[in-house]
């Protein structure tokens, strides 16, 4: 007899899944779409077994699209993720993530010496790398891997 | 008839990262012109704001010194104790004020990106002479310049590095601008004061031939240049450590026993002990003149990014 497939996590009616995203990275994206404050039913899955990636997250949000900024951001932190829109539980509209070649603001600059956590500035990364993802400091030109540096959406 | 330096693309010079190799080359042709006497540019009536944030008394009087031989006049403020700066002025405020006052910045400071800050919400040249320890891309030019004046070319050179080859910023920008020009490098530090890792990878990238060495003798012979830096006590935490490495490399007359003719000796200065003055009077020894080089090429940079006319 054939397995019924069963979702592990909630279908939502309208809005956007955050699918294949990298494991454990799930409520860094919940982050970047703002969890504390938002009053959008959110469903997060934490190391769901994947075909392709073996282990993934996902982050479910309902009645919202992601902006431009929300999606470089969860590019940075994993670059594989896929978008996916739904209205009245139906796929519409299927997205692949691509890194962006700058990102301004968001991420802040681990360096304290840097002028953009003296003065009032907007941060500014050139990309640097694919995998892993490197970042570089418009300003200070100090570099750094994806995993030291902090978000601020 | 006046004509305008070239190069309407260049308005600032924050950082090495922006110049290209043909800026590079124009601004080495232009500083020999000048220094030749063949054009003169004109800055009379021109007013350049020396913000020295931090102090540093041989590049302020470098580039107070390049503006004056121009024709033009300077407005200087050196170290932030007196200044509304220490009144909690924002960097932003001071720069917006100055400017309503001067023609161009050349600027200092202790914070890394202060130099791209002020290019940002200025709309007149800023030159950066030094943040933190990121960039100070006029001593990078002004080595280039010394490099091409000695060698007649800066392609295919052999050039070793020599001293903390890890938090020396001039070491790092002069790898980074010779780069383009298919160089062959020795770098010879103390183990904790090795070239960094990212400054490897990007000449790794560009297929350029770097060794790592320990011992210099060997190498001597083949060399074009050699560049070294002072090992800084400032940067040691314990004492103990700095005394094990201050005197790794001591440059003496007979360590450049069988130099090339063509070799010569740099330093940025200022020096303490690693280069003997025994070796000064030796016709390898350039530092001096590359000081002297290096107000000519700021005059050249002056030049280039305010678009003087020249007769």
């Amino acid at each position: 007899m054939k397995e019924k497939k069963q979702l592990r996590v909630d279908p939502i009616k309208n809005g956007t899944v955050i699918d294949h995203i990298t494991a454990g990275k799930a409520l860094q994206v919940a982050d970047i779409l703002n969890l504390q404050q938002t009053d959008n039913l959110m469903l997060i899955g934490v190391h769901l077994s994947s075909k392709k990636m073996g282990k993934k997250d996902i982050v479910k949000i309902e009645n919202r699209n992601l902006t431009a900024d929300e999606v470089n951001g969860i590019a940075l932190i994993s670059p594989n993720a896929t978008l996916t829109i739904i209205e009245d539980y139906r796929v519409v509209k299927k997205q692949k993530i691509t890194l962006p070649e700058a990102i301004k603001g968001h991420i802040i600059c681990p360096n304290p010496n840097c002028v953009t956590n003296v003065e009032q500035v907007e941060t500014r990364f050139i990309i640097a790398n694919g995998t892993p993802v490197e970042v570089q400091c418009a300003y200070c030109e100090k570099k750094y891997g994806i995993e030291d540096v902090k978000f601020r959406f | 008839m006046n004509q305008p330096v070239n190069s309407p693309q260049m308005k600032h010079l924050v950082s090495m990262r922006d110049v290209t190799k043909e800026d590079m080359l124009s601004l080495i042709d232009l500083a020999s012109r000048i220094e030749a006497g063949q054009i003169k540019p004109d800055l009379s009536g021109k007013l350049g704001a020396l913000l020295f944030f931090e102090p540093s008394t041989r590049t302020y009087f470098s580039f107070d010194t390049a503006i004056k031989r121009l024709g033009g006049n300077t407005l200087a403020m050196t170290g932030s104790g007196s200044t509304s700066v220490k009144k909690g002025e924002s960097l932003a405020d001071t720069l917006m004020t100055v400017r309503q006052y001067a023609d161009f910045i050349v600027m200092r400071h202790k914070i890394e990106g202060a130099a791209r800050f002020a290019s940002e919400i200025l709309d007149i040249p800023v030159i950066n002479a030094g943040d933190g320890t990121n960039q100070h891309p006029t001593q990078a030019m002004l080595d280039l310049y010394s490099i091409h004046k000695t060698q007649g070319t800066l392609e295919n050179l052999t050039v070793a590095m020599i001293g903390d080859l890890r938090l020396g910023r001039t070491v790092h920008s002069l790898a980074q601008a010779l780069s383009d020009f298919n160089p062959k490098f020795y770098f010879a530090s103390p183990r904790h004061l090795q070239m960094p890792k990212y400054i490897k990878d990007e000449l790794k990238n560009k297929g350029v031939d770097f060794e790592e060495v320990e011992d210099i003798k060997p190498i001597i012979p083949h060399l074009d240049i050699m560049y070294v830096t002072r090992i800084q006590k400032e940067r040691f935490a314990v004492l103990e450590d700095y005394e094990k490495v201050k005197d790794a490399y001591i440059i003496t007359p007979e360590v450049l026993e069988n130099v090339k003719e063509n070799f010569r000796l740099m330093h940025p200065l200022p020096r303490v002990n690693e280069i003997t003055v025994e070796v000064d009077k030796m016709p390898y020894a350039y530092y001096f003149r590359q000081a002297r080089n290096g107000v000519v090429m700021r005059q050249a940079i002056i030049a280039k990014l305010l678009n003087l006319d020249v007769n």
